[in-house]
């Protein structure tokens, strides 16, 4: 646990339980985990399995400008965001934003702002490699 | 003349060939300059003018951003975290 960071770019699995382990405060009574998970298809069509590339010396610090945003807007505890990068299996998990607040409410709001400001700026992409051996960089 | 480190992602590296390079320019070029004349190298990259983000040295920049020797210039195609 020495190593965790909050905000991190990994090529390892990844694992929820240390994020929130880390977001959880004596003051906060709502804890939001955010799993988003590679799927198997992309607008009807077959996806045998995503890679993921990152710009990782500036994502990492893009995540923890994101998760200042968030707490700007809504009284919030701690914020953790791992993505993961390299190739993923159908049904291992791409991306984790676990967000703390006093209230479920706002945890709510600011994990699903998160993710959206992930979607908008960090600077990640994925790429699909359908099932007929095509690939393809949603971008 | 000064010299700049640029990085290419994703789509980018796929048209440019490799994922960074360094490339000289001459003093008081921008990064909308630089993206100019690397159109005019691989015309395949003006398909992203208009839709990608510019950083300098890892931070968020705008084309009108003026770069300095020993910079590092990322051209950031739409990006795609998450699923």
């Amino acid at each position: 646990m020495s190593d965790f960071r909050p905000f991190e770019i990994t090529d390892r699995p990844l694992d929820p339980a240390p994020l929130v382990a880390y977001v959880q405060t004596p003051g906060d009574g709502a804890v939001v985990t955010f799993a988003g998970v590679a799927r198997n298809h992309f607008g009807g069509r077959p996806t045998a399995f995503l890679s993921y590339e990152a710009y990782a010396e500036m994502a990492g610090p893009v995540l923890a400008q994101i998760a200042e945003e968030a707490r700007a807007r809504w009284p919030i505890g701690r914020v953790a965001v791992h993505h993961r990068v390299g190739r993923l299996a159908i049904g291992e998990t791409a991306v984790l934003v676990v967000v703390a607040a006093p209230h479920r409410h706002e945890a709510f709001a600011a994990a699903a702002y998160v993710m959206d400001r992930i979607k908008e700026i960090a600077p990640i992409w994925k790429q699909e490699h359908w099932a007929d051996g095509e690939a393809e960089w949603r971008e | 003349m000064i010299s700049v480190r640029v990085r290419y992602f994703a789509g980018h590296r796929d048209i440019v060939g490799q994922a960074e390079q360094q490339m000289a320019l001459e003093p008081g070029a921008t990064v909308g300059d630089l993206w100019g004349l690397l159109v005019e190298r691989h015309p395949r990259l003006a398909g992203y003018s208009g839709r990608l983000l510019f950083a300098v040295n890892q931070e968020f920049a705008s084309p009108a951003t003026t770069l300095h020797d020993g910079d590092e210039v990322a051209f950031i195609p739409p990006v795609s975290g998450g699923v």
